[in-house]
């Protein structure tokens, strides 16, 4: 207990010197706009004592594991998915931003869990997707569903043309020019404005139509007039959400069978030794060329979902902070586990829109939390990886 | 044919080493050759070469197939690995360490079983036989090389010896006619040892052609039919274990040249 | 030149523990805000003692941010899957912006010219180019604290430390390096350069906000992983080269994609020589 109270008091006298400037002494403009030292005291204590109490508390933190939730885990996701479909207009649209990560954190699963590779600029192809949807509903007079799949086609294609020189770079490389990459995407979207209408974004991107119909209140399709329907904006959402809950089924359901196949081993064993692999006939190229584009493309329906959700597209929602976020969820969830992605990105996303009460506080927070996650659990939220095939089954509780 | 893999004055340089210098030998078919010779003799090198992760400066490289002579000195590696009827092993145990053995033998079947992804994804019957299939096939190897206990787990939590027989049994898996191990015997014990001597002799009996390189003495004397004896990159010896047991060169590069 | 003080810090931490530490940048701009306030804080002093005051307390400070950080958020995760330093580096990367940004105000902070005036190097027509006091203490400072750590690498017992541990960690530890102090250290160095980054860049441009980390550390990777990752000659030929590119893309391109210029260039290179400028070339043994 002593050389915890110790260690604790050291950590405090570190956050002490650190805050007494930076916290304690604050850069405000007086009235002339000269920037003044004004001494804050309070924050100083408050970081100081915090940074007390929390590694004593680290230190002495009480050994524990997590129960191992086996086949507990998939089932309890019904209740959770089924959520938003009774808390109302605000529980719908945190559940469709959730589904929206957890459809990018699905393709992000395959290049960075499966094949390991490291990308880091994958809000490029969530970009592009968006904006594709963007502009077909808009100019070219595409409904959503005719837009979809042009958008993953299309960003899967940025992801092969992104793909091709880039992926025989050693790992860290590979990371930094695809951050590269995002960036410049994102630069591109500002300043080319006959195209993307810069900063101002595209706005007035038509929902998704149901069959045709549309639930406009009074519209010539709408669907409240044909079924004679008391007018409920809230349907609206229920029905945009029970799609993309369907969609991003499907879309975990294909990535479970991609682990499966032939393919996903591949996968697998590029990244455990790729020298290996090569020995064994694989061709590294190829194979990540392959996680790379499938990858683009489930980021590219992503990027659809979000576009008719919100309604308009900007180039602020496509920062790196994005492709960090979704780069958390997959690590945070055990990259290759995709279960436990699911849950990670339901915490994640959940929990972050949770805190949105503490304003200007929201940010820290998460950062700290990713902070304290990744310490407290490395392995990600559920790790462990199981097998994609297994020669004697498993017996019932064993 | 009287030759399985014929190699004609291969010579490797680089950086003003010359690692190999036209080595020239021949394996016939059925035998288990050893490749021996003091550390830093090109040994390592020379099994790079053939199996196409080193370029050679010069020299030639045939692997007599069924079908034809194939030289491998002009092929890429991937295309060797999956063309030509050769495999390796490596020096250092090199499993895909988070796969389980069945998965490590699966993706060894890969290149020349595998169905294209989208059959597999629409689990159409053409994809689920012959997934069924390698799955078989992994069986069988794993039981031959006692390795089905550990069939569903993790390669990497498996004893060494295990590992090691796993190594051997992935490279199986891909059906070659020309096995090369890269010191398989390293780091096992007396019995493990006669295991594997065993096992190798299994292998030559089945027909299966084999290039070892090895410092295990023992091994080497009672298994091999052909010894070929590599020294600061040039063939010092080449013939049956008790005529270089014998030869003069060859003690002379193990022990230096005052016990000659 | 900025850019190469911090791309140093990033080889230096890479090349020993190979992660890329994100929180990196971040750290340069807490080094700026440090040094912004031992500046106002030395109101009256003479210019020259401020600025070294200001240097020392930036350096200092940051070096101990930079302990911290280790200590915190990298040293637990060890033994961990690869990926999960990057998580962490990211969170604290997020924490340090928005801490600064609540603790200090969101709002962009001027100050006066610390240091004016210059000499002027030739005149042609209505052109002069000067060359300003600034810069030449940029040039200066930079040049010696480089030369500095490139002695500190190269010539001391800490130094040799730092490239066994490099090369072989638990060849290192089993030697008797004591591999936990000497990544602190690498990390305590690294974050140092970052401060005096920070100053110079306060010096140089005048005003800072608690963002600039984000622009600067990307800028920075960059260089370094252009010069070569892990060589420090490398680092500081990177810093030089992606300024130089942004000034001449900015006086002849479009001024709107010069953030993106350097990544462009930085493609470029990587495509036709693979382990950057100056970097060597790792071969695996198979």
């Amino acid at each position: 207990m002593k050389t915890a109270l110790r260690d604790a008091g050291l950590s405090a006298l570190i956050a002490f010197i650190l805050a007494l400037p930076l916290a304690g002494l604050v850069t405000t403009p007086d009235e002339s706009l000269q920037l003044r030292l004004v001494f804050h005291p309070w924050p100083v204590a408050a970081i100081t004592v915090g940074a007390f109490l929390l590694r004593l508390l680290w230190l002495r933190r009480p050994r524990f594991t997590l129960p191992k939730v086996r086949g507990l885990g998939s089932w309890a996701l019904v209740p959770v998915a089924l959520l938003p479909l009774v808390s109302g207009g605000r529980g719908l649209d945190v559940g469709l931003l959730v589904l929206t990560y957890l459809m990018l954190a699905t393709g992000l699963n395959i290049v960075v869990g499966l094949a390991g590779l490291l990308d880091l600029g994958y809000v490029a192809f969530y970009a592009v997707g968006a904006y594709t949807t963007a502009l077909l509903t808009t100019e070219a007079g595409f409904g959503f569903w005719s837009a979809l799949p042009l958008a993953g086609l299309l960003a899967a294609f940025a992801g092969l043309l992104l793909g091709i020189p880039v992926l025989r770079l050693r790992g860290d490389y590979l990371a930094i020019v695809t951050l590269g990459f995002g960036e410049i995407v994102r630069v591109v979207l500002i300043n080319w404005q006959s195209l993307t209408n810069g900063a101002d974004g595209i706005s007035g991107i038509p929902y998704p139509r149901l069959f045709g119909l549309d639930f406009s209140r009074a519209g010539r399709a709408s669907v409240f007039r044909l079924f004679h329907l008391p007018y409920d904006r809230l349907d609206r959402q229920v029905w945009f959400y029970l799609l993309a809950l369907a969609l991003t089924l499907l879309a975990n359901l294909v990535v479970a069978r991609l682990r499966r196949s032939p393919l996903g081993r591949a996968w697998e064993a590029l990244r455990e030794d790729e020298i290996a692999a090569r020995a064994l006939g694989l061709e590294p190229t190829r194979l990540k060329l392959a996680a790379f584009t499938t990858g683009a493309f489930f980021a590219g329906l992503a990027g659809a979902f979000f576009a008719a959700r919100q309604g308009f597209v900007s180039p602020e929602s496509f920062t790196f902070m994005e492709s960090a976020l979704v780069l958390a969820i997959v690590v945070m969830g055990g990259a290759g586990r995709q279960l436990g992605v699911i849950w990670a990105a339901v915490v994640m996303i959940g929990g972050f829109e949770l805190v949105r009460g503490f304003a200007e506080y929201r940010m820290l927070i998460f950062g700290l939390a990713l902070v304290a996650i990744a310490v407290a659990r490395p392995g990600g939220l559920i790790a462990a990886r199981l097998p994609s095939v297994r020669l004697n089954p498993l017996r019932r509780g064993a | 044919m009287t030759c399985l893999l014929e190699v004609e004055a291969l010579t490797l340089r680089f950086g003003g080493i010359t690692a190999l210098d036209q080595v020239s030998f021949q394996i016939a078919p059925g035998r288990i050759a050893a490749l021996i010779g003091p550390n830093g003799a090109g040994k390592t090198s020379l099994f790079n070469c053939i199996t196409g992760f080193y370029r050679p400066t010069a020299g030639v490289i045939c692997l007599h197939e069924e079908s034809g002579p194939r030289e491998l000195q002009l092929m890429a590696q991937t295309e060797i690995a999956a063309v030509a009827r050769l495999a390796r092993s490596f020096q250092n145990i090199r499993l895909f360490g988070a796969m389980t053995c069945l998965e490590n033998l699966l993706v060894a079947q890969y290149r020349r079983r595998a169905p294209g992804a989208l059959p597999s994804l629409l689990g159409l019957r053409r994809a689920r036989a012959a997934e069924a299939a390698a799955i078989a096939r992994g069986r069988e190897l794993l039981a031959r090389f006692e390795l089905l206990a550990f069939a569903d787990q993790e390669a990497r939590t498996l004893p060494y010896g295990a590992q090691r027989r796993l190594e051997i049994a992935r490279a199986l898996a891909t059906d070659p006619i020309l096995l090369c191990l890269d010191e398989p015997a390293a780091g096992l014990n007396e019995r493990e040892s006669a295991e594997l001597a065993e096992r190798l002799e299994r292998l030559r009996e089945e027909g299966l052609t084999l290039l070892l390189i090895e410092h295990d003495m023992g091994l080497v004397m009672r298994i091999a039919d052909q010894v070929i004896v590599l020294d600061v990159g040039r063939k010092i010896a080449d013939g049956p274990p008790a005529q270089i047991r014998a030869d003069p060169r060859v003690i002379a590069a193990y022990l230096g040249d005052e016990a000659a | 030149m900025v850019y190469g003080l911090i791309a140093v810090g990033y080889s230096l931490v890479y090349g020993i523990v190979g992660m890329i530490n994100f929180a990196h940048g971040d750290v340069f701009m807490v080094g700026s805000f440090l040094a912004l306030i031992a500046i106002l804080a030395c109101g009256g002093f003479p210019v020259p003692l401020a600025l070294a005051l200001a240097l020392i307390f930036a350096m200092a400070l940051c070096g101990l941010f930079g302990f911290a950080i280790e200590r915190v958020a990298y040293r637990p995760l060890n033994r961990s899957h690869r990926l999960a330093p990057l998580i962490s580096a990211i969170g604290v990367s997020i924490a340090l912006q928005n801490g600064i940004e609540l603790l200090q105000g969101a709002r962009v902070k001027p100050i006066a010219p610390v240091i004016t005036g210059g000499i002027t190097l030739s005149t042609q027509g209505s052109f002069a180019a000067t060359l300003s006091w600034a810069q030449l203490a940029i040039i200066l400072v930079t040049l010696v604290v480089l030369g500095a750590v490139s002695w500190l690498v190269r010539r001391t017992d800490l130094g040799r430390a730092m490239r066994a541990v490099e090369q072989d960690r638990m060849m290192a530890s089993l030697l008797g390096v004591d591999t936990a102090r000497t990544i602190s250290l690498a990390f305590v160095l690294g974050a140092a350069l970052a401060g005096v980054a920070g100053l110079m860049f306060l010096v140089y441009y005048g005003v800072i906000d608690f963002f600039i980390g984000f622009t600067a550390g990307i800028k920075a990777f960059t260089a370094a992983v252009l010069g070569g990752i892990g060589s420090i000659e490398g680092a500081v030929l990177g810093g030089l080269l992606i300024g130089l590119i942004e000034t001449f893309w900015s006086a002849y391109g479009s001024a709107a994609y010069k953030d993106v210029a350097a990544f462009a260039v930085l493609i470029l290179v990587l495509l036709v020589r693979p382990e950057g400028l100056l970097g060597q070339r790792t071969a695996e043994k198979v």
